[in-house]
Parts: C-alpha cells; structure tokens; sequence
C-alpha cells in the first residue's frame, strides 16, 4: 500500500472539508485497501468517515425506508422491518461475501465498489477503465468466463455489487451531499454505463458523500426475492443473480421489478421480463417466459454463453420465490 | 496412550500449532504523546503519512505503538506487539484467517487499519484464554483434533465463539454460516463443526473437555 495521510473526520461537514486534492473516502473500507493494496488507487490521503453518527442508522417510517450510508450489510441483512418489508435488500445483504465482511462492508461502499473484473483488478493491464491506453477491452479477446453478457461492448465487466440489484428493483433514491449543497438522484440515474464514461460507475463526484439511501414504501401485495447463482457456496461474487419485485392480486402479477446484477456493467431492468409478467398469472410458465425474454437480447462473450442460461433460472426461480410460490433455491449460493 | 491427555504437553503443541502465543507482553503503557495523536485522530486533524503514534485497547489493556497510518491492525498486531496468534493469509478479506472481534464483533484484521482501531476494544486469540485456563471452544478443538495446518485455526476459534457469545446452543446450520467466510484448505470443517456443537453443549467446562477421551466418546 502507498504512504497516505489519514483524517478522522466526526461530522459531514468536517469530511466533505477534508475531501480535496485527491483525497477519497473510507468507510468500512474493504473495497478500498483491496484497491490500494493491488496498486489500482493510490490516494494521498484517506478521509475516515467511519465514526460519522449522523451517517449512521436504519429507520423505517410510513414514507418508506431511510437507509444511512455507514449501515452494514451485516445491520441490514438482520433488521426486522428490512427483512418482512423489504425482503430482496435483505437478502442482498445477507448473502454477499462472508459474516466478518458484512460486519464491516457499508451499504454506502457496497454500491460504490469498483468492478471485479481482473483486468481492471490487475496493475499488470493498462485498461481503460482504469484511464490506460488500451482501446479495446481486454476482456473481449482475453478470459472472459465471468463477464458481462450484456451491454458489453465498449467495457465487458460486471458490475459487482448485489444491494444495488433489489435498490434499483424498489425505486430507491440516493443523497448526496457536497460543499455545493445537496442533490438526490433516482438510483436508476446514479449508476453509468461505460459508452457515457468508461472510468466512472456512478454519477459520485470525488467531493462527494452519500448521505442517505432511500426506498419508498411498497405498495400493499408486494412482495420481493433477491438470488444469487456462483461457484463457491460463500465468499464469492455471483456468476448469475436477480432482483424481482411484484406487485401482486391474489395470484396475478399487476406490476413487476426485475433486475439483474452481474449481467452488465452496471444492474439493469429486465423490462421485457417486466412486461411479460404485469397483468400475468404467476406460474411456472409464465416465470419461464420472462426469464427467456429477459435474456433474448444477450450478446454473450467467447467463454460465457452459460451465464445466458443460468440467468433465465436465477431470473424464473427467484420470480418464483418473490410469488411465494418456491421456497428458497438450495442450490442458490452465498 | 493414557486416558488423561497430559493436559500440559498437549496445550503447549495445540499452542505452537495454532499460534496461541500467550500474550503477557504488554508493550509500553500510553504515553502523553499517544494520547495527543489519538484525540488530533479524533478530530479531524490529518496525521501521516509518516508514523503516527496511537493507543490500541487489545485483549483489556492498552498498547502504546507507533505505525504509519497504511499499517493494518493484523500488521501491527504481529510485528508491533508480538500478538502472532492473528494470521494473515490471503490480506486480501478473502479468508478470514484474521479474523478477531472489534467491540465483540468478528471483523478482519487485514482490512482494518491501525489508525482506524484507536478506541475501539480488540480482542484476539490469545484474549481468548483466562491465563492458564482454556476458552472451552479451545479445549474443544483440541479434543476433536480440529485443525491440522493450523493455519484458519485462530480465525475459525474466534468466529465460532463469537456465535457462541450470541447463540449458546446453535445448531450445524447457524455454525456452518459463522464459519462459511473462514476458508480452511485441510477441510478440517467437520470436526470444526463437532468442536463448536461440543463446545455449546459442555458451557464453560474446557478442563472437563481436556480430560474426556475422544475414542471412548465415539
């Protein structure tokens, strides 16, 4: 790791006067000493924004669920009214990385953590993302097995982070505060796609704090699943995972969310998966169908035309699961 | 073999398999210049990136050192204060051999740093032990033989009893998800898994633990 300065800061105030001159945040700070012990950011200072109270804090209320950004995954994986209400962001959280991470990870840095891609991860690829001179994307030619398999053609990595997939799903909104006062923006405008800026993830200026996430109330018969699809049993980012959010009747279907995570460079709706599923019966066939919908625009790599596939049974299983209608996949991982 | 373990000789090689150094040495007490840099911590002032020094509260006493603000906790731990039962493998939290509690809870020494852990209470393997006397999870794992490399041992104590602080009677399922960040490359976890449901089921007994043959029961 690079030598750094560090400024404990207690308040947003005193953070966002620390946050300058190629300074940037820490919270729990898993995703970052990552990045900085592999050489790929090498800050001259880190601004601790760890011992932030105002930061701090899950408070449900009858306008929706307000989320402060140092919550960890751990806090709301096992938060009472998360768990009943919010059922997907639950299961997010509760299943991403291992028990000690989750302890650690915040919400905040979870949905701002950079891409796993190993091109990107490696110091050894001078990759685009990372401002380097290659123009073409090393994953197109190179090992592509766990790459995107969507909107993949200008930068083919993943984006890594599975909170954001039930957040995008339930219309969540992020705060953020700089010295210029604050904005809120539709988590659905929050994350890029790499054709408008191939370096950046998200809209998050380097001045910038989240101060809050927000989700509105869901609507009375909604219900939500989130599941995700890998090699390993734990620890390990997913191959394949779905958001879905529905709206139910009795057994039909008024209004559907479907997200994937790790489809493309950042969560995407699957709004053909969405329109086969509003005004629809869920069953079997009609969880089938928006599962194939969903996946027909795929354009996937020279090595992962299977994600195709085990993204159309993450997308059935878990519509399934939202519905009620499963029980939890045993062979769902994390 | 005899049916009474020579308790001594089998905590000594447990000890140096598993890296449980007992921890006396307490470096020096806090300076007055310690204090200084943990309160200018505190608020906001920046310090580094040269060498900063601090005050870690570790196993119930306080550590004065001295370490640049990259150095994480399992660093300084190690190399500072001579507490090696806290291994890093992967230093990438991807293994959990690190694992030890900040304020009671199982986080990662290798992705924490130092500077971060001023006030807040460390616990390490070698806290987990009253002198002579053995967490029961410890005699446990000795009486299973739940370890061979001994590599994730002190991470894989430290997880499972932290769910034991929390749930005195788990059951495999609650003690497969503590451990399911822990990686073990021996496959040592179903004798992990024993050690800990024994462990539950004998409370706070590790002598009693220590004197029980294993062959005899089954």
């Amino acid at each position: 790791m690079n030598r750094f300065a560090f400024a404990n800061c207690t308040t947003v105030d005193q953070a966002l006067s620390e946050l300058k001159d190629g300074a940037v945040l820490k919270a729990g700070g898993i995703d970052l000493l990552d990045l900085m012990k592999e050489g790929i950011v090498s800050p001259p200072r880190l601004v601790n924004i760890r011992n932030i109270g105002e930061l701090r804090g899950i408070t449900s209320g009858p306008d929706g669920l307000h989320i402060k950004p140092l919550s960890t995954l751990s806090e709301i994986s096992e938060h009472s009214e998360i768990r009943r209400d919010y059922s997907a962001l639950a299961d997010a959280a509760g299943h991403a990385a291992t028990p000690q991470v989750r302890n650690m990870a915040t919400i905040g840095g979870n949905i701002t953590q950079r891409p796993r891609c190993w091109y990107f991860r490696s110091s050894d690829f001078d990759c685009k993302k990372k401002g380097g001179s290659s123009r073409e994307c090393h994953a197109h030619d190179g090992e592509n097995q766990y790459h995107a398999v969507m909107n993949n053609g200008t930068c083919a990595s993943v984006h890594p982070s599975s909170t954001a997939v039930p957040l995008l799903a339930m219309n969540a909104r992020v705060e953020i505060a700089s010295k210029r006062g604050k904005r809120t923006v539709k988590i659905s405008d929050f994350y890029v796609a790499p054709e408008k800026d191939v370096i950046n993830e998200t809209v998050l200026q380097p001045d910038e704090i989240i101060t809050e996430i927000f989700v509105p109330k869901p609507e009375t018969g909604t219900r939500s699943a989130y599941q995700k699809y890998g090699e390993k049993e734990s620890f390990d980012w997913p191959l394949a995972d779905a958001g879905v959010v529905l709206v139910m009747d009795g057994d039909k279907c008024r209004r559907a969310s479907v997200v994937l995570g790790v489809a493309a460079p950042t969560p995407i709706r699957a709004n053909r998966a969405e329109e086969a599923l509003a005004g629809a019966t869920i069953s079997e066939a009609t969880a089938r169908a928006a599962a194939k919908a969903a996946m027909q625009n795929a354009t996937p790599l020279s090595q992962n035309g299977y994600k195709v596939q085990l993204f159309q049974t993450a997308i059935y299983r878990t519509i399934l699961l939202a519905a009620g209608q499963i029980d939890r996949d045993p062979s769902a991982v994390g | 073999m005899s049916d009474t373990p020579k308790i001594e000789v089998s905590r000594r090689g447990f000890l140096k398999s598993a890296g449980l150094t007992a921890a006396t040495t307490v470096l020096d007490t806090a300076t007055a210049l310690a204090q200084d840099a943990h309160q200018a911590a505190s608020h906001g002032a920046a310090v580094g990136p040269d060498a900063v020094p601090i005050k870690l509260h570790v196993n119930g006493q306080d550590h004065a050192v001295t370490v640049e603000p990259r150095y994480t906790l399992a660093e300084t731990l190690r190399d500072h204060l001579n507490l090696t039962g806290t291994k890093v493998v992967c230093d990438r939290g991807s293994c959990s051999a690190c694992t030890l509690w900040i304020d009671g809870t199982p986080e990662l020494a290798c992705m924490t740093l130092a500077v971060d852990a001023v006030g807040r209470k460390i616990t390490t393997i070698e806290g987990l032990s009253h002198g002579e006397q053995l967490h029961p999870l410890q005699a446990a794992f000795i009486k299973h033989d739940a370890m061979q490399c001994g590599f994730c041992t002190p991470g894989m104590v430290m997880s499972c009893a932290a769910l034991l602080k929390r749930n005195a009677n788990p059951s495999l399922a609650d003690v497969k998800h503590a451990v399911s960040g822990n990686l073990c490359r021996c496959g040592t976890y179903p004798k992990v898994f024993d050690a800990t449901l024994d462990a539950a089921k004998h409370g706070t007994m590790s002598s009693h633990l220590l004197n029980l043959n294993p062959a005899k029961e089954g």
